[in-house]
C-alpha cells in the first residue's frame, strides 16, 4: 500500500489552461461601431460629411472671417458679376454743372431754317467718370435746339442712336451732363440740331468711356477712404468675389447670412418634429390597441393635409410682426405639418419590436417598462430615425426655399437662399450669378444630405429606401 | 372589393372634413380681416360688408353656416374680386392646372419607368452611371431653378431658330403646355427612376424569374411579361402622393410660366387676405388629393389582390 503523500494546498489549484477555444479572433464590433465602419468606406457619404463640416464651417465661422456688411448696399457696384477687385478714381462730390451757354449765339433762330450743319467740335468737358459725363460742342448757325441720344453699340448714320437723353432747347446751350446709370464701358454719344421742333437729319457721334468712379462722400462712408485722400486718387473698391445683388449688395456675406436661415430651418425643424415624432409614435406603439388607433388616426388625418397650401395657411395664421423675419413662424408650421411621417415609422418599428424575442427574454428577467423602452427599444430604432434625420433636412430646406420663392417665406431684408434666388430669377437673363449661387448652395446642401442619408441607409441596414443607389 | 372601397370612401370623407375644419380655424387664426383693405370704411358700411359676408355672427355660427355651404358645393364669393364667386374661379382655373398636371404625371410616369428599367438593364455599366447622376441632380436642385432654366431654353431655342418654336410663357395650347409640364414633373420623374430601378433589381432575384428561365422563355419575354410587369406595382403606389406633390408644385412653374392656373390663384389671395377664396380652394384641393389616393388605392386594390385582404 502506498503510502499516502500529503496534499498541498497547492495541488487544488486549476491548472493553466493552453488552449483556448473560445478566443475571437477579432475584437466584436458594437452595432454603431459596424455601421461606422461600413459608412467609411463608403465614399460619397464620407465626401457628403465632409461637405456638411464644410456648410457648417460656412455658416458658422463664415462671418467672422468675411466681415461685410451684407445688408451694405453699394450703389456705384450694382450686379456685378464675381471679379478681382476694382479700382475707381476718387472724385469730389457733385456739384450741378453750370451749363455753358453762348452769349453771341441767338437762343431762337430768327426764321425756321432749310436745312442745318452737323453739331462741330462735340467732346466731352473734363473727365468722364461713372458719376457724370460732361459734353460740350459748338453753336450752329440757325439751330434753335440740340437732341442727345446714348447707344452702348455704334450708330449706323442716324439708325441706332439709341437712349434720346434729351433735347435742349435754346441754340445758344452748349452743353449736356448725363448721369443716368453710367458703367464703366463704352458710349457713344449723337447730336443732332433742331429748328425748336424738328430734328435734321445730320448727325455727330462720339465715342467716350467713362472711367469707373466713386464720390468723396461715398468712399468714407463705405470705409474705403479717409478725409484726407485727395479727388484724383485711385482707390480699390469693396471686393466682392461673389458679384452683387441688383441692390450692390455682397453676394458671399448675404449668402453667409441666408445659410443662417436656411440651414436653422433646415436643421432645427426637423430635429423638432423627429423628437415629437418618435414619443408619439413610440407611444402609440407601446400602448398598442384602442389608443394606438385613435392616435395614429389623428396622425393619418394631418398627412392628409395639403402641405404646402397648409405651410402657407399656417405661416399666415402665425403672422409676421414688423420688424420680424417670419423665420418662427415658418418654423412652427413646418413642426405642426410634418410629424406624422415619424410618428408612423416609429410605431411601426415599435411593434416590430415589441415582439421580438429578445424582449421577452428582458421582461422574463425581470426587466421593467422603463429598462425595456431605455435599454431595447430605443436603441434599436435608433438607426431608422437617424436616417429619418437625415432625409428630413434636404426636405426642410427645400420648401424653405420654395414658399420664399414663392415670396411666402422670410421677410426681407433677412436674406435665405430661398429668397435669394427670388430676387435673382427676375435677372437671370443679364446677371446669371445673382441666380446661380444660392441655386448651387441650396442644391449642394441637399445632395450631401441626400447621399449622406443613402449611405447611412445603407451602413445601418435599416430596409427603408433604394439599398442599390 | 365593394366593402373595400366604402371603407376607404367614408376615411376619405372624414379626412375632407377634417381638412375643412383646420381650414377654418387657420383661416379665423389670421391676424387682420379681409375688410381692412376697403376704401370706403366707415363703421356702417363695415358693418354692412361684414353682414354681406357673414362675418358678424359668432365663430361657431359660421363654422356651421361653412360647413353646410360646403355639403352644398357652394364656397361663397369672393372677397377682392367683385360678385365673382369662389366657385367659378375654381371651375375657370383648375382645369388649367389639371392638364398641366395630367400632363407632368404623364412625363413623369413614362420616363421614370422608362429610365428605371433602362438602369436596371444596364447595372453598374455607362447608361446607369449617367442616368443615376442625372436623378441625384433631379432631386437635389430646386423646381424653381429647372423653370428658370427651363424658360432659358426656351428662349435659346427661339433665338437660335430665329422663330417662335415654343412660346416662352403664357397659356393656350400644347405647346404652350410642353417645357412647363416637363419641368413640374423631373423632381418625380426623378424619384421614380430610383423607386423602379430598386424595385427591378428585387425582382429578378425573385422565384418566378428563375422559374421563367428554366422553362426556357426568351429575355425580352422574361423581361417584359415578368420582371417590367411585376416591377412597376411599387410605382403605382407612390403615385397617388406624387400627384399631389405634383398640383401643388404646380405654384412655381404657375408662376414662371406665366399660367393662369389655380395655383397663381391661390398665392394672390393668401397676399389678399381673400378668405372665401383660401378657405374654396384649400378644401378643394384637399379633397381632390383625398380623391386621387383613393382612386390609386383602389386600382392597386384591383392589381394586387393582397393589398384588399388586409
Amino acid at each position: 500500500m502506498n503510502a499516502p503523500t500529503a496534499l498541498t494546498e497547492a495541488d487544488f489549484e486549476p491548472s493553466p489552461s493552453t488552449h483556448r477555444a473560445e478566443q475571437l479572433s477579432r475584437p466584436s464590433l458594437s452595432y454603431w461601431q459596424d455601421a461606422w465602419r461600413r459608412l467609411k468606406n463608403n465614399t460619397r457619404a464620407i465626401i457628403s460629411l465632409y461637405l456638411i463640416m464644410a456648410l457648417a464651417f460656412f455658416t458658422i465661422i463664415g462671418p467672422l472671417l468675411w466681415t461685410q456688411d451684407p445688408a451694405a448696399q453699394d450703389l456705384d457696384q450694382i450686379s456685378q458679376a464675381p471679379a478681382l477687385p476694382k479700382t475707381a478714381r476718387l472724385v469730389a462730390d457733385y456739384v450741378p454743372w453750370q451749363v455753358p451757354i453762348s452769349a453771341e449765339h441767338p437762343a431762337e433762330p430768327d426764321d425756321y431754317p432749310d436745312r442745318l450743319d452737323p453739331v462741330t467740335d462735340f467732346r466731352t468737358s473734363g473727365i468722364a467718370t461713372t458719376q457724370s459725363v460732361r459734353l460740350t460742342w459748338s453753336p450752329v448757325n440757325e439751330a434753335g435746339g440740340y437732341s442727345i441720344y446714348r447707344s452702348e453699340t455704334r450708330p449706323d448714320g442716324l439708325m441706332g442712336l439709341g437712349l434720346p437723353l434729351e433735347t435742349v432747347s435754346g441754340g445758344n446751350v452748349l452743353g449736356f451732363e448725363d448721369r443716368l446709370n453710367l458703367k464703366s464701358q463704352s458710349y457713344f454719344y449723337s447730336i443732332v440740331p433742331t429748328d425748336g421742333f424738328d430734328e435734321f437729319d445730320v448727325v455727330t457721334t462720339i465715342q467716350v468711356n467713362p472711367e469707373q468712379s466713386i464720390t468723396q462722400s461715398q468712399a468714407i462712408l463705405q470705409g474705403l477712404a479717409t478725409p484726407e485722400d485727395l479727388p484724383g486718387q485711385a482707390i480699390t473698391l469693396a471686393f466682392h468675389p461673389f458679384g452683387t445683388d441688383y441692390l450692390g449688395r455682397d453676394i458671399l456675406a448675404r449668402l453667409m447670412q441666408g445659410a443662417q436661415v436656411s440651414l436653422f430651418i433646415g436643421v432645427v425643424a426637423p430635429l423638432i418634429y423627429v423628437l415629437f415624432g418618435v414619443f408619439y409614435g413610440g407611444f402609440a406603439g407601446y400602448l398598442g390597441g384602442k389608443v394606438d388607433q385613435l392616435m395614429m388616426r389623428f396622425a393619418d388625418f394631418v398627412v392628409a393635409l395639403p402641405f404646402l397650401l397648409f405651410m402657407i395657411l399656417f405661416k399666415i395664421a402665425f403672422g409676421i410682426g414688423p420688424g420680424e423675419s417670419g423665420v418662427m413662424p415658418m418654423l412652427v408650421a413646418l413642426i405642426l405639418l410634418l410629424w406624422p411621417g415619424t410618428a408612423r415609422l416609429v410605431r411601426g418599428q415599435v411593434l416590430k419590436i415589441r415582439e421580438q424575442g429578445y424582449i421577452e427574454a428582458a421582461r422574463l428577467l425581470g426587466g421593467n417598462s422603463s429598462y425595456l423602452i431605455l435599454r431595447h427599444i430605443i436603441p434599436n430604432t435608433m438607426g431608422v430615425i437617424l436616417v429619418t434625420l437625415t432625409f428630413a433636412v434636404p426636405s426642410a430646406i427645400f420648401t424653405e426655399a420654395f414658399l420664399s420663392f414663392i415670396g411666402m417665406g422670410v421677410a426681407p431684408p433677412t436674406p435665405s437662399w430661398g429668397s435669394m434666388c427670388n430676387e435673382g430669377v427676375k435677372t437671370m437673363l443679364s446677371h446669371p450669378h445673382e441666380l446661380f449661387f444660392p441655386a448651387l448652395f441650396i442644391s449642394i446642401t441637399v445632395l450631401a444630405f441626400n447621399l449622406l442619408g443613402d449611405g447611412l441607409t445603407e451602413a445601418l441596414d435599416s430596409k427603408m429606401r433604394s439599398r442599390d443607389l | 372589393m365593394l366593402r373595400y372601397t366604402l371603407g376607404r370612401l367614408l376615411s376619405g370623407i372624414l379626412t375632407v372634413w377634417f381638412i375643412a375644419t383646420a381650414t377654418f380655424l387657420a383661416m379665423h387664426a389670421v391676424p387682420g380681416d379681409p375688410l381692412m383693405n376697403e376704401k370706403a370704411t366707415t363703421p356702417e358700411i363695415r358693418q354692412n360688408l361684414a353682414k354681406k359676408y357673414g362675418l358678424d355672427r359668432p365663430i361657431p355660427e359660421q363654422y356651421i353656416i361653412f360647413l353646410g355651404n360646403m355639403l352644398q358645393g357652394d364656397f361663397g364669393l369672393s372677397f377682392t374680386q367683385q360678385n365673382r364667386k369662389v366657385n367659378d374661379i375654381i371651375r375657370d382655373h383648375f382645369p388649367v392646372s389639371a392638364a398641366l398636371g395630367i400632363l407632368a404625371i404623364t412625363f413623369a410616369a413614362a420616363g421614370g419607368i422608362l429610365w428605371g428599367a433602362l438602369t436596371a438593364l444596364y447595372r453598374n455599366r455607362l447608361p446607369d452611371i449617367i442616368i443615376m447622376f442625372l436623378v441625384i441632380l433631379g432631386i437635389s436642385v430646386p423646381s424653381f431653378v429647372f423653370a428658370a432654366l427651363g424658360q432659358m431654353l426656351l428662349v435659346n431655342i427661339n433665338q437660335w431658330f430665329g422663330t417662335s418654336v415654343l412660346p416662352v410663357a403664357g397659356w393656350g395650347s400644347l405647346a404652350h403646355m410642353l417645357m412647363p409640364s416637363l419641368v413640374l414633373g423631373l423632381g418625380t420623374m426623378a424619384l421614380l427612376t430610383r423607386l423602379m430601378r430598386s424595385s427591378m433589381l428585387e425582382v429578378v432575384n425573385e422565384d418566378y424569374i428563375k422559374t421563367a428561365k428554366a422553362k426556357g422563355l426568351s429575355s425580352q419575354r422574361i423581361f417584359f411579361k415578368h420582371q417590367l410587369r411585376n416591377a412597376i406595382l411599387p410605382v403605382v403606389t407612390v403615385l397617388g402622393p406624387q400627384i399631389a406633390a405634383i398640383t401643388t408644385g404646380g405654384f412655381v412653374v404657375e408662376l414662371v410660366f406665366a399660367i393662369p392656373g389655380l395655383g397663381r390663384y391661390f398665392v394672390q389671395a393668401v397676399q389678399q387676405l381673400d378668405y372665401t377664396v383660401i378657405m374654396g380652394t384649400t378644401v378643394f384641393y384637399g379633397a381632390f388629393l383625398v380623391l386621387m389616393v383613393i382612386i390609386v388605392d383602389i386600382i392597386y386594390g384591383f392589381i394586387d389582390p393582397r393589398v384588399r385582404l388586409k
